[in-house]
């Protein structure tokens, strides 16, 4: 498959000495939304700490724009153009909004950037405009999602990873937030492979969707024939 | 009335020496989740350095900041050599590994200087300005304030203002989190403990001098009471060392004004029950941070 930006093959990856993931493959494209979806268990969020070294792969390939990741530290990772977005969402709680936000810019080197970049996130996100000088802990679960998202986008990353961003909140935030990853890769070409146990609002912006089932990928299909593919839903993803 | 004056004074100088000390374990106690049991011996360590390095120079002022410098390449070391190989499964690892480290300094402090106590010299009068006849404070004891308050609001320039300050402030709360931002979070971690290092040996330069001398043991005792000073601040909070280490300066001062010296130590004892019956993650510690 070329031109993809982030291609994985054969990964295999765990906690010890039984692997979590097996022979994993898939594909994302610049501009491309692919959703990662599976039970409670698949193996959604070790792919995406596989993905960013936080877990270590025990076989196969990751490559992104060209060049093989193995070995790559960890914290390099956002400077390769790769945004992780934790499960939990990975706010520092201890920390303030800003300070959150001003974080997630610290490694780059072109400072004026980086503050457009800020002020951009704050545009986009006017509950965060407005709660500047807040702990991470006074935030409700939709901001802090926001922020996470919004600091991963200080970076200008060119790759988001995505883990679960509509865990634990309301259908009208979650669908905010799909949309508005919708609108910034239509703006800015960015790739997301956005892990979701909400199966439904993941496939109705994903171009692509990946189901891992006990950490094997059973089906890899374009969104819309997943969508619509009544036997597979219920086999896999339960609706 | 005057002797509350006296021993006010006397409580706070020694407090803030407490407070340096106590701002030594906070630091590295919330960068590596590590009761560094061993910052004792590496301060002593670092005023044998000074102490060696004024003797052949003369120099107390270059001694007492070779002191600083020596204190943070040591705890450069500990973290890089032995902490960082640590396994962090429990707690108890780290409090051993330091307590091992104690027994080695001492030990080895031992051998090169002998078991004597030395005697220290300070580089100003401790001898008391009156006011009305009231002894007050003396020319050491405004140097204790102006060197631990110097290095109080260094460091909290540091970690408020400066973009290094926010990565060791992230690094030390979410390390996965700051990792996946591309903060290295091993380096803020040996950074942490450098600044811990040096703010310990400043501790031991200002207080060896005003006990017993230098002695491979001479900080045991002021361990106990700057450890008492981060649990009663909530071991987490550096605002909290600082406040923890007055009270217990306050503390101990009055008790062996009032009552007797021999009395302090069931006194700092005392202080750690009632606080943590009252407020079980200490006086400055946010119960989210007790629970995590």
């Amino acid at each position: 498959m070329s031109g993809a930006l982030l291609q994985v093959e054969g990964l295999t990856a765990g906690y010890g000495a039984a692997p979590v993931l097996h022979d994993v493959d898939l594909a994302v494209r610049p501009g491309e939304i692919v959703a990662v979806l599976g039970a409670n268990g698949a193996g959604k969020t070790t792919l995406l700490r596989t993905l960013s070294g936080l877990v270590r792969s025990a076989g196969g390939r990751v490559v992104f724009d060209g060049s093989d990741l193995a070995g790559t530290k960890v914290e390099h990772l956002v400077r390769r153009g790769i945004a992780h977005v934790p499960e939990g969402r990975g706010v520092v709680t201890e920390l303030t909004v800003d300070e959150n936000l001003r974080l997630g810019g610290l490694w780059r080197r072109d400072r004026a950037d980086t503050k457009k970049a800020l002020d951009e996130v704050y545009e986009l996100f006017p509950p965060l405009a407005q709660r500047r000088a807040s702990a991470g802990h006074q935030l409700s679960g939709g901001e802090r999602q926001m922020l996470a998202l919004g600091r991963a986008l200080v970076g200008r990353p060119r790759l988001l990873l995505l883990d679960e961003p509509s865990l634990g909140l309301a259908p009208k935030v979650t669908g905010q937030i799909m949309a508005l990853l919708r609108d910034l890769r239509a703006r800015t070409g960015l790739a997301v492979l956005l892990v979701e146990q909400n199966v439904r609002s993941a496939l109705s912006i994903a171009d692509e969707g990946v189901v891992l089932a006990l950490g094997r990928v059973v089906v890899r299909d374009k969104a819309s024939v997943l969508r619509d593919d009544a036997d597979l839903r219920h086999a896999y993803l339960g609706f | 009335m005057s002797q509350f004056i006296y021993l006010t004074f006397d409580g706070l100088s020694r407090g803030l020496v407490y407070a340096a000390f106590a701002l030594a374990l906070v630091l590295i106690w919330r960068a590596a989740r590590i009761v560094n049991f061993a910052q004792g011996a590496m301060a002593v360590a670092a005023v044998y350095v000074a102490y060696s390095v004024t003797n052949a120079t003369g120099s107390y002022w270059l001694g007492f900041v070779v002191a600083l410098l020596a204190g943070m390449v040591l705890g450069v070391t500990v973290e890089r050599v032995v902490m960082r190989f640590v396994d962090h499964s429990s707690p108890l690892n780290g409090v051993v590994v330091a307590l091992g480290l104690v027994l080695i300094l001492q030990g080895t402090l031992g051998i090169l200087y002998g078991n004597e106590y030395l005697p220290v010299e300070t580089p100003f009068s401790r001898d008391a300005f009156e006011v009305g006849g009231v002894a007050m404070l003396s020319r050491y004891d405004l140097f204790v304030i102006g060197a631990v308050g110097t290095v109080v609001v260094a460091l909290t320039l540091l970690f408020t203002r400066t973009a290094v300050g926010l990565r060791m402030r992230a690094a030390a709360f979410a390390p996965d989190v700051s990792r996946l931002l591309g903060v290295s979070v091993g380096g803020m971690l040996t950074l942490g403990w450098a600044l811990a290092a040096a703010a310990g040996s400043l501790a031991g330069m200002l207080v060896v001098p005003t006990e017993l001398g230098l002695h491979p043991t001479a900080m045991d005792v002021v361990f106990v009471s700057a450890f008492a000073a981060a649990v009663v601040g909530g071991l987490d909070s550096p605002i909290g060392a600082v406040v923890g280490g007055l009270v217990v300066g306050l503390l101990l001062s009055y008790v062996s004004g009032y009552i007797d010296v021999t009395v302090t130590p069931m006194a700092v004892l005392a202080l750690l029950v009632v606080v943590l019956l009252g407020k079980p993650g200490g006086l400055f510690s946010s119960s989210k941070a007790r629970v995590a």
